[in-house]
């Protein structure tokens, strides 16, 4: 045995009963003081409320109208975001957000929408997942935990919206928010690093910038949101309400 | 036999040496790349033990709980640890085995899958590709040599 074995190791300089303190703390603040506050929270106070609020559920109203056709503004923001400009087969390559242009038979009428994961209630592909790598946070984002993902790929077979990609080819320069690589799956996260840091997802952002403003981003449980409103204003519908999954993201006009 | 046993008790002096009697470093082993910033307040010993658990840990509660006040990440393990290449000054990835990660983790033999997702240099370095990198590299001269050498005997060989 070497004198190198021998010495004292200090505690984990991370306590997590200390953070577990600091969420309980933000959490009834957002309870005593909703509505009025939870606006606030929203918009302004960024980061310091660590971690995902088991109050909210964070959704998307797509207004199917003001998509403009042949715009892509979202795709190529997300891309740019989240890095995941594909370079080998057109066939393979992955697409976290597509445009999707539905053709009416009878009159010849085309609409044209962005459809990316939609953020289940209940999310098929958390149920199939093997290794519990496909899952659902407080705050209702479905994301992949690529750290235990084995590419087995049963939540692209489960998944009704083909909203997720496998990773065939060897990849690197990732983002650092947005770490990908091969053998794993991988879909749209609602830019969680973003929402984290109380800003609005990219595509959302890109397509305000565009001066479509077809997206709103918000969340579902306040009342008082953006997207509240209008979900209570005009109606709007799921993607493949028969399945009952209760998607965050819901498209108006459609 | 009195040789034998003055051989032995020389080289378990030689081997019973502190680990730390080169401040912090290995006597034998690999060399490690400079680091730049404050070094850990944990001590180095600490975080070579143990800095995959700090960055299980923490990670584990970023993904999951989406908690990005975290104290480990890669991320961060690049703002001091990165090795640049001593004649274009670029950051080295992963694929080179002058990088900072392998530099011990070749010599224990440990492989490290966290560059499969993760980036392996500082944020807004461009990498190049890592299929290219595995071909050929000819950022060295011995390969950039060979391949000289190469394109020269084809030359000769039409000549003829």
């Amino acid at each position: 045995m070497s004198p190198k074995d021998n010495f004292v190791l200090p505690d984990l300089p991370e306590n997590p009963s200390r953070r577990g303190f600091f969420k309980s703390g933000a959490t009834a603040v957002t309870l005593t003081l909703a509505p009025g506050i939870t606006v606030m929270a929203f918009g302004g106070t960024p980061a310091s409320a660590a971690g995902a609020d088991a109050g909210k559920r964070w959704g998307l109203l797509i207004d199917v109208n003001k998509c403009a056709k042949d715009c892509t503004a979202c795709v190529t923001a997300c891309k740019d975001e989240n890095g995941w400009e594909g370079h080998g087969d057109p066939e393979q390559n992955s697409q976290w957000i597509r445009k999707v242009t539905m053709r009416n038979k009878s009159t010849g009428h085309e609409t044209q929408m962005p459809v990316m994961c939609q953020h289940c209630e209940e999310p098929p592909c958390v149920d199939v997942c093997p290794t519990g790598a496909s899952f659902k946070r407080v705050d209702g984002i479905v994301l992949v935990d690529k750290h235990t993902c084995i590419g087995c790929r049963y939540c692209m077979m489960a998944c009704p919206f083909k909203a997720r990609s496998f990773v065939h080819e060897p990849v690197n320069n990732q983002k650092p928010h947005a770490p990908r690589g091969q053998g794993t799956v991988e879909s749209c996260t609602l830019c969680v690093h973003r929402v984290d840091e109380g800003r609005i997802p990219a595509c959302v952002e890109a397509c305000d910038t565009a001066g479509h403003g077809a997206m709103i981003f918000g969340d579902l449980n306040d009342p008082t949101s953006d997207i509240s409103k209008a979900l209570a204003s005009y109606p709007s519908v799921a993607l493949r309400p028969d399945l009952d999954l209760n998607p965050g993201v819901r498209y108006a006009n459609l | 036999m009195k040789r034998l046993l003055t051989l032995v008790s020389l080289l378990f002096a030689v081997l019973a040496q502190p680990a730390s009697a080169q401040d912090g470093g290995w006597l034998y082993g690999p060399t490690l790349p400079e680091a730049t910033g404050d070094p850990h307040p944990e001590g180095n010993d600490y975080m070579r033990k143990y800095h995959m658990e700090l960055m299980k840990h923490d990670r584990d509660m970023t993904l999951r709980d989406g908690d990005r006040e975290i104290e480990a990440s890669l991320k961060e393990c690049f703002d001091c640890h990165t090795v640049k290449d001593e004649r274009t000054g670029a950051p080295v990835t992963y694929e080179d085995e002058r990088h900072f990660c392998r530099t011990c983790h070749d010599y224990v033999a440990v492989k490290v899958d966290c560059f499969m997702c993760h980036r392996s240099t500082p944020e807004g370095f461009e990498e190049p590709s890592p299929l290219h990198a595995r071909l050929l590299d000819l950022s060295t001269q011995s390969e950039l040599a060979k391949v000289e050498n190469y394109i020269a005997s084809l030359e000769t060989s039409s000549d003829q």
